[in-house]
């Protein structure tokens, strides 16, 4: 309910993690990983394979609890917030194999990302009219402003499961979107695409940031369009943060060409 | 050739979300209703309304039950006997405690208590998922049918263990006990269930509809969207319980009017739940469908000898029943997994298109 929040500045840090440590009993996913998103920034998370990005993610969702450290949002500290309540408190998720709802329409997929803003109960919902109606109809018109922003009209009532896979990837992007997220959490929107997918999709993150003022936080493995998009990259490699800085910083950065092309013996 | 969509335009999302949103299904949903209410009543005799309509009808209910758990939430359940039976005997022992007021309340009010047994029992599906919690629910099954049997306060201490539905009248009429006719049965059977079934679709197109959906598709994403899964699964077993239990209580009073424990056995629960497979898992029209080839055909079929005057042994009919209705059932589950509803919704989507398909 982003209405709900108070404004906070361009610039001001909305999510801060402090010395994150997350281990799977003897398996340490991340070590002691500490870093910062401002408001309305394009915030990049990279590293190799099994760095432990997801999982980043899944913390500041909630859907994991790290053992050691604390992940403070809008100034106060969320640890064991469930996943219901990040949401409820602006922040949205993509996921990196698409978690479509497969047994409905795009329209209908985009809908359930309204559902924590539809407030109509029990009984109205029973009778399917006036006010549950009202209601459906107005966030009916919402989600068709997102439709459009996506351009993802002509499948709009085609059951998600028939989609190939780039569509799939922008209907979540849309769900997400439905969600009027201050801060959206993005895992690899382009995975698997090709390069005319990948200059869309990188289209619609800016121009989301641009129209809806939303804060961005991505997962990508491919570099060309990281340090195009983003105003500030961090890597980690075997669950540790190795470097944090703008793209041409983190470019440079010995350490990560180490991480990602192997050092010589 | 006469079911198609063209020049149909709909200028507002309230015609485009509209539940039947193609004129000839509105039709047709009017045709139906009236040869229900109308043609049937003319034309059926009392073994038709009493053997067919109604047990249809009221196993339709039960399986748009089941089908709102398991078809929408995606949670596996067979203690719909169970429920059933909750609803039964909370009617009955209402009816009785309680002669002055209308028995059809008491049938409405019935389904609260199944709906209450039903959330206890609905409790371990946030750890317990697939057939693992239709596991768990067969624990309600065996434990409830239990109870019908041993406690005796459930039956008022009658000595056969059996329920009766008791006298009861509407506007004068009897709809209950010995004296209620078929037909008089029969419109109440029919003004519940299609009461009841709007609400159901009015529940499934809505918020809470999709919520479920939510759940039963992608629970992970489903949190992250703010659903919190432990209430909207309740919500499921309530919902879903509630309309088992009216279904119960309108087995007891319009149907068998009387019923022992073994009435409510595991073997109704697997009953209603074949219904919702075959008929199709979420959706409404399936339950219709479901419960009309489950119960109705084999009735169909039993008869039809006779009617063209064919003396068959009893028994030789049984057996060729079993046999074409388990071939049927064979049958249609290679055409299409998915269920009749599944079958006429293709049909529907073919015929729109007739006669060019590309």
């Amino acid at each position: 309910m982003r209405s709900s929040l108070p404004p906070i500045a361009k610039g001001e840090p909305i999510l801060q993690v402090e010395n994150i440590s997350l281990s799977f009993g003897g398996v340490n996913a991340l070590t002691d990983v500490s870093f910062d998103i401002l408001a309305g920034e394009v915030r990049a998370i990279i590293g190799p394979n099994g760095a432990g990005k997801t999982s980043m993610l899944n913390v500041i969702n909630g859907f994991y609890h790290p053992q050691v450290g604390r992940v403070i949002h809008r100034g106060e500290a969320r640890t064991g917030r469930k996943p219901h309540e990040a949401a409820r408190r602006g922040i949205g998720r993509t996921f990196q194999n698409v978690a479509l709802f497969k047994g409905l329409s795009t329209l209908d997929n985009i809908m359930a990302g309204r559902t924590l803003k539809m407030t109509r109960g029990f009984f109205w919902q029973c009778l399917r009219f006036g006010p549950a109606l009202n209601e459906e109809i107005d966030h009916r018109r919402k989600v068709e402003e997102i439709i459009d922003f996506l351009e993802i009209e002509h499948i709009r009532k085609v059951p998600v499961g028939k989609l190939p896979y780039g569509l799939k990837k922008r209907v979540e992007l849309g769900r997400a979107l439905a969600q009027e997220p201050e801060l959206l959490l993005l895992d690899e929107p382009m995975a698997g695409m090709n390069l005319e997918e990948k200059e869309d999709m990188s289209r619609f993150i800016l121009d989301i940031r641009e129209t809806f003022g939303t804060t961005i936080a991505l997962i990508e493995h491919d570099m060309g369009v990281v340090m195009d998009l983003s105003d500030r990259v961090v890597v980690l490699e075997y669950g540790r943060k190795i470097a944090d800085g703008t793209p041409d910083e983190v470019q440079n950065d010995p350490v990560v060409i180490d991480a990602y092309l192997g050092r010589s013996h | 050739m006469f079911y198609r969509e063209v020049g149909q335009f709909k200028s507002t999302y309230a015609a485009d979300m509209a539940i039947f949103p193609i004129r000839q299904d509105r039709i047709g949903i009017a045709v139906m209703l009236g040869l229900a209410v109308i043609a049937i009543p003319l034309v059926a005799n009392d073994f038709v309304l009493a053997s067919i309509m109604i047990p249809g009808l009221v196993f339709t209910l039960a399986a748009i039950g089941l089908n709102i758990l398991t078809g929408y939430a995606g949670q596996i359940s067979l203690g719909t006997g169970a429920f059933m039976g909750v609803g039964a005997y909370a009617a009955f022992k209402m009816a009785s405690a309680f002669p002055q007021v209308n028995v059809i309340v008491w049938i409405l009010a019935s389904g609260v208590f199944s709906a209450g047994v039903g959330v206890v029992f609905g409790l371990p599906s946030l750890r317990i998922k697939g057939l693992y919690l239709a596991v768990t629910t067969l624990a309600a099954q065996f434990f409830l049918d239990w109870c019908f049997v041993r406690v005796g306060w459930l039956t008022d201490y009658s000595s056969s263990g059996a329920i009766e539905a008791a006298r009861r009248s509407l506007f004068g009429i009897a709809i209950t006990g010995p004296e209620a006719t078929p037909l008089a049965r029969y419109f109440v059977v029919l003004g519940l269930v299609v009461l009841l079934t709007f609400v159901a679709s009015n529940l499934v197109h809505g918020r809470i509809g999709r919520t479920w959906m939510m759940v039963r598709d992608m629970d992970i994403a489903a949190e992250l969207m703010g659903v919190r899964l432990l209430p909207a699964k309740l919500l499921a077993f309530a919902v879903s319980s509630y309309f088992a239990g009216v279904a119960g209580a309108m087995m007891v009073f319009f149907w068998l009017g009387a019923a022992e424990p073994s009435a409510f056995g595991i073997s109704l629960s697997f009953q209603v739940l074949f219904m919702v497979i075959i008929g199709g898992l979420g959706s409404m029209i399936g339950s219709y469908f479901g419960a009309a080839f489950i119960w109705a055909l084999p009735v169909l079929i039993k008869f039809t000898p006779n009617l063209f005057g064919i003396e068959i042994q009893s028994a030789t009919v049984e057996h060729a029943n079993s046999m074409i209705v388990g071939a049927l059932i064979i049958f249609f589950l290679i055409v299409e997994p998915h269920g009749l509803a599944k079958l006429w919704a293709v049909t529907k989507q073919k015929l729109r298109v007739w006669p060019f398909p590309w």
